[in-house]
């Protein structure tokens, strides 16, 4: 008792009170899941919106030298490969190859050919992703027998490639650029809609709100898919209305939530408080509302991103999405799952990507709902 | 309970006539036709065809055919699958769907419930980490992803699943789509029975069964299990609806010829009638099972009533 009193009487100057939300971010550092996996997300977030600058290969650049090329940590061509692309080389060239040998990152061959050598051939060399900086050597007196040399170019696939030839690495970030974006944008969407109005439904209350709500309870009755799918059919493929149409469609929730948090902290003993001491409306809202209803928007929007980004590749894998050769994680899976027998690292990175970018998203959520939930205190 | 049964699906005819007028009036006012093909049919033709169809009759006649049909049990004719009548269709393919949804129900709860109650028991205990970590895996890994990997694990690499199709109901073609249906559901069951296991084992009937000297097996299964059921219920109504009406991921990638890839073909080529017929099996499926839930409620909880 004296203690409490002696603590009342004499603040100690050190200790000062925290915030609601100084308090939230010393609980979500004590949680190692969420620290972590904001880490990995944002290491995520830079790896793919920088990482493509730094990439020797664009995102639409087709090899078709290196069609479905497996993953590899050392530089292509290989040994065979190099072989298999020389012979398609003189078959356009239309000459034979006699022999061929290889010194310091150069291929030097002999052709012999019915006619003599043009030298405009050379483009065709040139032309491969796999060979550079052709010349012609020597030739025999009567032009039918020529040494060539080309250098081959190095290039590195460290997610192999796709079927077409395009570099899958590049492609990966990307994407991640397209589905982070996606869900970052659309969830703020179906924040904004959500908590405008159910903001609006618990404040107005009564009629208002019973009719607002009713809205919402026909709309969830309707099959989820159908009402994404319509969205698709009216705005057609297109690039930026789908943000707006995945985020109209996930709304619901969240004007549910907040309209079930604005009604009940009306109704709190403190905003009572408040009101019977005098205090406007406006302030009431500004200083009690907002602040208690900001943790389950913020709870509920690291929730809602992955299941965006889910939607969205959801929506791509079925063709609905992104359309090439602008792709997201779900167009890569999507093709990935179309070529599993013959080249499963195209499923396999891309779903890496995802599904842990997914599971990050997840522990923050969880995190966050656990350093802003009073109740668990 | 009879006439809160009787009342239930009365008032389940207007909202299944709510749905199908929104969804009705929505499909038809996207732009395009079920006729309006990319090489396009020359005009006669098309005009022929709308005019089979009564696709030029006035709006609400349309509207008002199509309600008349339905109450006759005729979805109409397929327009894009011209030779099938939308009932023929659903005849074919949906049994197919509700004998894969159904075992994978059966498969998550069974096998979700099993691992929640063993979650429950050994709270913050190796088996519980073991159990979270594997229903977060389970509900956060998408099935577009889970099904490609299920085929090349079982089927690719180690050779024991065909790669898909139905073939003609055989078991070994049924395990891999419904492995990839009940993961994900299973992973949801389990974190809601440890959930309310927990909370049900915290109980006072509880308590006072495990002073009365009951075994370990009775309490949990007999009186705590009886408790911690009802979230689980409220999850399985909806969830068993979308199960049995198919899944266009999983009927899709392991060529699986049920009414999941119906809808959204069918809304894709404005198909108005199959759209139409996918949503009301799909509201029928939904208003069913969540009347089975509130039913079984009673069955549960000796609190609820409904007389």
């Amino acid at each position: 008792m004296t203690e409490l009193a002696d603590a009342q009487a004499a603040p100690d100057p050190e200790a000062l009170g925290r915030s609601l939300w100084g308090d939230a971010w010393l609980r979500l550092k004590a949680n190692k899941a969420a620290m972590f996996s904001l880490f990995y997300l944002v290491a995520m977030t830079l790896v793919c919106v920088f990482g493509p600058f730094f990439s020797p290969h664009a995102y639409t650049t087709i090899y078709p030298d290196y069609v479905r090329t497996p993953p590899s940590l050392s530089p292509y061509p290989q040994q065979e490969m190099i072989q298999g692309a020389l012979a398609d080389v003189t078959r356009r060239m239309r000459v034979d190859m006699k022999e061929m040998k290889q010194e310091d990152g150069r291929v030097v061959f002999t052709v012999t050919s019915t006619k003599p050598f043009d030298d405009r051939n050379l483009r065709y060399i040139d032309r491969s992703d796999t060979f550079d900086d052709a010349r012609v050597e020597s030739k025999s007196p009567d032009g039918l027998e020529t040494v060539i040399s080309a250098a081959t170019m190095q290039k590195y696939f460290l997610f192999g490639t796709d079927n077409v030839g395009r570099d899958l690495f590049t492609r990966t970030l990307v994407a991640g650029r397209i589905s982070l974006s996606i869900g970052l944008l659309a969830g703020l969407v179906a924040v904004t809609i959500g908590v405008v109005y159910g903001a609006t439904a618990g404040f107005a209350g009564g009629k208002t709100d019973e009719v607002m709500m009713r809205i919402v309870d026909v709309l969830y009755s309707l099959p989820f898919i159908f009402f994404v799918i319509m969205l698709v059919v009216f705005f057609g493929r297109n690039f930026v209305l789908m943000f707006l149409a995945v985020g109209a469609v996930l709304w619901l929730d969240m004007a549910r939530i907040v309209r079930g948090q604005a009604l009940s902290i009306r109704r709190q003993e403190y905003v009572q408080a408040a009101e019977a001491m005098g205090v406007s409306q406006a302030g009431i809202l500004m200083r009690h509302v907002i602040p208690n209803l900001l943790g389950p928007v913020v709870i509920y929007m690291t929730l809602l991103v992955p299941q965006v980004i889910l939607l969205e590749s959801f929506l791509s894998f079925l063709g609905l999405g992104v359309q090439e050769p602008m792709t997201s994680w779900g167009v890569l899976i999507s093709a990935g799952a179309a070529n599993i027998g013959s080249a499963n690292w195209m499923l396999l990175y891309p779903a890496f990507f995802l599904v842990s970018t997914l599971f990050a998203l997840n522990f923050i959520g969880d995190g966050l709902r656990d350093a802003l939930d009073p109740k668990d205190r | 309970m009879l006439l809160y049964l009787i009342r239930r699906l009365l008032t389940a005819i207007p909202t299944l006539f709510v749905i199908v007028t929104i969804s009705f009036f929505l499909i038809r006012v996207a732009p395009g036709g079920p006729f309006n093909q990319e090489r396009g049919l020359s005009p006669e033709i098309k005009a022929n065809l709308e005019a089979q169809f009564g696709l030029n009759d006035p709006l609400w006649l349309q509207y008002w055919h199509y309600l008349k049909n339905l109450l006759h049990g005729n979805f109409g004719p397929s327009y894009n699958l011209p030779d099938f009548t939308v009932t023929e269709l659903f005849r074919e393919g949906l049994p197919i769907s509700i004998q894969l949804g159904a075992s994978a129900l059966v498969l998550a709860l069974l096998v979700g419930g099993t691992l929640g109650i063993i979650a429950a028991l050994n709270q913050n205990r190796a088996a519980d980490y073991a159990v979270i970590a594997t229903a977060t895996a389970g509900s956060t890994i998408p099935t577009f992803v889970i099904a490609p990997i299920i085929q090349l694990v079982f089927a690719l690499s180690w050779k024991l699943l065909p790669v898909g199709g139905w073939g003609d109901g055989a078991l070994l073609n049924k395990i891999g789509p419904v492995l990839t249906l009940a993961l994900p559901q299973m992973a949801i069951v389990a974190r809601l029975m440890r959930g309310s296991m927990i909370e049900s084992l915290r109980s006072h009937h509880i308590r006072t069964a495990r002073a009365m000297g009951l075994s370990d097996w009775s309490v949990v299964v007999k009186h705590a299990l009886r408790g911690a059921l009802l979230p689980i219920i409220s999850y399985a109504g909806p969830a068993a609806a979308a199960l049995l009406t198919g899944s266009i991921i999983v009927e899709t990638i392991f060529a699986i010829p049920g009414v999941g890839r119906y809808f959204v073909q069918a809304a894709l080529n404005r198909d108005y009638t199959l759209v139409m017929g996918t949503v009301v099996v799909i509201a029928i499926f939904t208003i069913i099972f969540n009347l089975i839930v509130d039913l079984l409620y009673a069955v549960v909880d000796p609190r609820v009533r409904y007389d």
